[in-house]
């Protein structure tokens, strides 16, 4: 198997065309064409929360390893313990550098005995692909990059069980969260259907196959049949502030190859008590010397929003640190933001300022995340 | 989305409405739909000295910042204070909402700005780049 060349053209999903039919605002996103918003991301946002909302996330790139040494392939490559997945299940997990910072983070299903899908971030399927590839060579397994293979489409929101119920006979109320399973969906045989997503709701993502015909066909049936439960259509823009209020790291931004996993939080999804993977050796030794910075939350006291990349000063104006991505939230309706800061700055309610536009505006770390979905009173579907 | 007439327009999508020494600004139908849902709106106080081309404040919206550049120099006299609870009101109306009043240093300055058809035309070839 040969490596992927990175490629500088622009690139289009199979819903392209259906986009600019819904008057989409269409923006370059890693090398992608996409939606950025249809209706306006405020409107788009509340969708979700509230309703349900439907994104093309065909973007996204996708990975199948599978063969005798599937798992320990993964195992290898993947810091959390994929060991524990059950036929059908999914976890988070990350990729990374020999020195603990970020190859990318994934969602890695189990889908057979020997196979499993690495779902991986738009931006770096080439790099990620040429890394799994490199990496599990002495591995008695296969490996295939699927990311052309997929329409993925992501229906988010309290309304998305209905939505989905609508259009197949698979019974979704055992389908639990982070669990997925092939499924008769829009008349179509052995569609991958996952209860994952990115907006901090319930949720499923869908992997459609990607002739523009069919891809075309499932997302307009997605949308009719979403209508009597307030489906919108949802852009990158409503998916990013959705993710930040739910603090769900963005590749580039709250990862990075610069970035390790202590600092980034995201420990409970780092298994040291696996024998072995890329990036623990490292991560042992940052354990023991300490961190010198950590990701807070933050929201604005005064008036002004920050933005990635915004410089975080002390108190005393003395700059200490950065944000990864600051907006305005739409559901919170305020202005909140992540940013890394000296670890004195984490505890709760400490005072920052963020530098917006030359000025030093007030702001403070709050709890995270800064939006949480509230629990079914029966909760047995999640 | 029909320019008024009787105003004056910049490139970078500002408004402005004179009436003799007076004049209104605000930002434009095409800029307000460029921004998408506006969320914070970043202005002078009244008795602030503007130059015409620099900027004055900004306008947000979710997904981006942007400045404002004064399509002419004057003093501000009033200062929308709507727009600090409810900026939306710029991406319902954008040529009613007006941002900033000035008393203007040289009414002259407007010759130079764009009439309702050159700026119509501008943001022609500017959406079709």
């Amino acid at each position: 198997m040969s490596a992927v060349e990175v490629s500088p053209r622009i690139r289009k999903t199979p819903l392209h065309a259906a986009h600019l039919q819904l008057g989409a605002k269409m923006v370059d996103f890693n090398g992608w064409e996409m939606p950025v918003e249809y209706s306006g991301i405020i409107a788009e946002h509340l969708a979700v929360r509230t309703q349900v909302g439907v994104f093309d996330v065909s973007h996204m790139g996708d990975i199948r390893l599978w063969g005798p040494e599937a798992l320990r392939a993964v195992q290898r490559i993947t810091m959390n313990d994929a060991a524990t997945l059950k036929m059908g299940q999914a976890q988070y997990s990350a990729m990374l550098y020999p020195q603990g910072t970020f190859v990318d983070d994934v969602i890695v299903h189990r889908l057979g005995e020997q196979d499993y899908l690495l779902v991986i971030n738009a931006g770096t399927r080439e790099k990620d692909f040429n890394w799994v590839h490199d990496n599990t060579a002495e591995f008695d397994c296969q490996i295939e990059n699927l990311s052309d293979n997929f329409t993925q489409i992501a229906i988010q929101g309290p309304n998305s069980r209905v939505l989905v119920e609508k259009l197949t006979t698979s019974d979704l109320s055992s389908l639990k969260y982070y669990w997925c399973r092939k499924i008769l969906f829009c008349g179509l045989d052995d569609i991958l259907l996952a209860r994952t997503g990115y907006s901090g709701e319930d949720g499923f993502e869908i992997y459609v196959p990607s002739d523009p015909e069919t891809s075309a066909r499932v997302w307009g049936e997605v949308l009719e049949a979403g209508k009597e439960f307030g489906a919108l259509a949802c852009g990158l823009g409503a998916r990013n502030t959705l993710r930040l209020e739910a603090k769900l790291p963005l590749y580039g931004h709250e990862i990075s190859d610069t970035i390790n996993v202590w600092e980034a939080g995201l420990d409970r999804f780092c298994k040291l008590e696996k024998p072995e993977f890329i990036g623990k050796e490292a991560l042992l030794a940052a354990r023991s010397t300490g961190l010198r910075r950590t990701l807070v939350g933050a929201e604005m006291i005064e008036r002004g929003i920050a933005r990635d990349g915004y410089k975080v000063l002390d108190p005393h104006a003395q700059e200490i640190g950065y944000v990864t991505s600051g907006s305005y939230a739409p559901f919170l309706k305020k202005n909140i933001a992540l940013a890394y800061v000296p670890l004195e700055f984490s505890p709760v309610g400490s005072d920052l300022r963020i530098e917006v536009r030359g000025l030093g505006i007030k702001a403070r770390t709050v709890p995270t995340p800064f939006y949480r979905r509230p629990k079914l009173a029966l909760s047995g579907n999640r | 989305m029909a320019y008024p007439v009787e105003f004056k327009y910049t490139k970078e999508h500002e408004w402005i409405k004179a009436e003799g020494p007076k004049a209104t600004i605000g930002i434009t139908h095409y800029a307000q739909e460029s921004l998408g849902d506006i969320v914070f709106v970043d202005l002078p106080k009244p008795g602030t000295e503007l130059t015409g081309g620099k900027s004055f404040g900004s306008v947000e919206s979710v997904k981006a910042v942007s400045d404002l550049y004064a399509p002419a120099s004057g003093t501000v006299t009033e200062v929308n204070g709507e727009l600090a609870t409810a900026p939306e009101k710029i991406n319902q109306d954008a040529h009613d909402c007006w941002m900033i009043k000035i008393s203007l240093a040289n009414p002259g300055e407007l010759n130079a700005l764009l009439t309702a058809q050159e700026y119509e035309q501008f943001i022609a070839e500017e959406g079709g780049r």
